[in-house]
């Protein structure tokens, strides 16, 4: 479905992606995983057209997108959640899930929408997305942003920051959810375990480079007989 | 009434077709057309000067008062003087504003003073909401001035717009602020092309704990200028928090000037002022939902001056 090939991405002088090369297929989970730095972020902002490549090409079930822009990525069904979800002035709730869906939906459905984030919706519906809320509030609204699109491929930028207090069945939940109902794919950037573990495939990432590819097997045997190599991106595969 | 007449009125009030609701009076073009009294708002035409007088009976609880100015005419200058008096414990809303057309070369202006004087307990909910139209290079200009009185206890929250089709406008509100009294200021401007937007501020917190809360929120864009000079004076044990938020955008210059003076130890005063463009991150969110650059700009100001 997508497809990056040879992917390079400089800034500073600092090669942040170094030929990089990945398939995403359709309906599946894939977690990207590494440590700080790696290029794991950049990565989903070169998919979702935030950052532009240096070289290389963004395939989109065939078709070249590497020139296309966020909008227009966004209009051939691409999401992407934020690590910080963005704040405005003025803007309610209401207003940004209305946006998200790309319809006119009424405040009713856009509860719903708030209540499967765990929200309770009464409360929030009509209140700014603006420095007032918590870290975790805004994380769930941002999250509902995503839910509420029509998506063939969702990325989360680590999802699990700034949701300490919310349970994590909730979050895997609704990745589940999404998958399930919408068929679509999703790329999860995060650190952990047990998002890594309802993947059907983790990509390693360190210096910029696609370190290994490791399959949903792999990853339960790594984490069930404890390989931690795997987490620090340090495993060659061969444990097994 | 014209449909021109209607169409203005309904720009600057909500309110369609002219039909409003409790007390009102209607000026156009420099007199006043329409006139409604109710049992507990009294208007009375000002002997001296251009203007009226609204009297509100003590303990009036939820009443409407409209008092909207159009003006259609070409090169007049309209200058009125309206006077609100509060009776103790009132609560009443207040709904004011100018709406001018202007198709023809020669400026249209008015000059709208308003005073209030608030009783005791009374509460106060002002509306005043500035419109230009019209396609004559003839500018429409806008001078309001607005006078508060609050005595002990008193609430007034004001809210003026100026979103469209005012030339130049320079906005003179003053404030005295009574004990255990309340003023809310919230402010909204859009300025486009060659305007001119000036606001003054100029509150003497001298009851104590009298509070204010001034928030301006503007968006000036293409040529136009804006600025925005508060003065708070807190003269006794009090709270006063000025608040200027601004978007600028193309060759716009938006000019922010402090001043907040404190002449007692327990005066609390809090100015805040920020202004730069668009934040690119906002953009860059509503085009990750499918809106295009301009569309994501339209959403953000909008919400801005919501």
């Amino acid at each position: 479905m997508l497809e990056l090939k040879n992917i390079c991405f400089t800034r500073d002088n600092k090669k942040i992606l170094d030929h990089v090369n990945l398939t995403i297929d359709e309906n599946k989970l894939i977690a990207i995983t590494g440590p700080n730095g790696s290029g794991k972020s950049t990565i989903c902002k070169i998919i979702m057209g935030i950052e532009k490549p240096d070289e290389g090409q963004v395939i989109l079930n065939g078709e070249d997108i590497t020139n296309l822009s966020i909008d227009e990525r966004a209009r051939k069904q691409i999401s992407f959640a934020f690590q910080q979800p963005v704040k405005f002035k003025g803007i309610t709730v209401y207003d940004i899930i209305r946006l998200s869906s790309g319809k006119r939906i009424n405040k009713k459905e856009a509860c719903e929408i708030l209540s499967s984030v765990g929200l309770c919706a009464k409360e929030y519906i009509d209140r700014e997305v603006n420095g007032s809320l918590s870290g975790g509030e805004l994380k769930r609204i941002e999250i509902a942003t995503i839910a509420v699109r029509e998506s063939q491929l969702t990325i989360f930028d680590e999802p699990e920051a700034g949701i300490d207090l919310w349970s994590f069945n909730n979050l895997i939940q609704i990745f589940e959810d999404l998958q399930k109902s919408k068929k679509a794919s999703i790329v999860i950037v995060t650190h952990q375990e047990r998002i890594l573990n309802i993947a059907d495939s983790v990509i390693l990432m360190k210096n910029g480079k696609i370190e290994k590819i490791a399959q949903k097997e792999e990853i339960l045997d790594s984490i069930n007989g404890g390989c931690c190599k795997l987490k620090r991106g340090e495993c060659n595969g061969r444990h097994r | 009434m014209e449909d021109i007449d209607k169409k203005l009125l309904s720009e600057i009030t909500d309110v369609e077709n002219g039909e409003f609701e409790g007390a009102y009076n209607i000026r156009k073009n420099g007199q006043g057309i329409e006139r409604k009294v109710t049992e507990n708002i009294n208007i009375v035409t000002k002997k001296d000067v251009s203007g009226i007088d609204i009297f509100v009976k003590e303990n009036t609880k939820f009443e409407f008062i409209h008092i909207p100015v159009i003006i259609t005419e070409s090169g007049l200058k309209d200058v009125v003087y309206n006077d609100f008096y509060i009776g103790k414990n009132a609560n009443v809303v207040i709904v004011a504003g100018c709406g001018i057309h202007n198709d023809h070369h020669k400026d249209s202006e008015h000059n709208g003073i308003h005073r209030f004087f608030l009783e005791e307990g009374a509460k106060v909910r002002y509306i005043e909401k500035h419109y230009g139209e019209g396609n004559g290079d003839g500018k429409r200009i806008l001078n309001p001035v607005t006078e508060i009185t609050l005595k002990k206890g008193a609430s007034l929250e004001m809210e003026s717009v100026q979103i469209k089709g005012v030339d130049s406008t320079v906005r003179t509100t003053k404030g005295v602020v009574g004990e255990d009294a309340t003023l809310v200021i919230t402010e909204k401007i859009m300025t486009h092309g060659e305007q001119k937007a000036e606001t003054l501020f100029n509150v003497q917190l001298n009851g104590k704990n009298s509070s204010v809360k001034v928030t301006s929120r503007s968006v000036a864009t293409q040529n136009s200028e804006q600025t925005f000079k508060s003065e708070l004076y807190g003269n006794t044990q009090c709270f006063g928090h000025v608040e200027c938020d601004a978007i600028i955008k193309d060759k716009a210059r938006v000019i922010a000037i402090p001043e907040i003076v404190a002449n007692d130890v327990d005066a609390n005063l809090i100015h805040e002022a920020a202004i730069g463009k668009i934040a690119g991150e906002q953009l860059i969110k509503l085009m990750t939902l499918g809106l295009n650059e301009k569309q994501a700009e339209e959403e953000i100001i909008n919400g801005f001056l919501k």
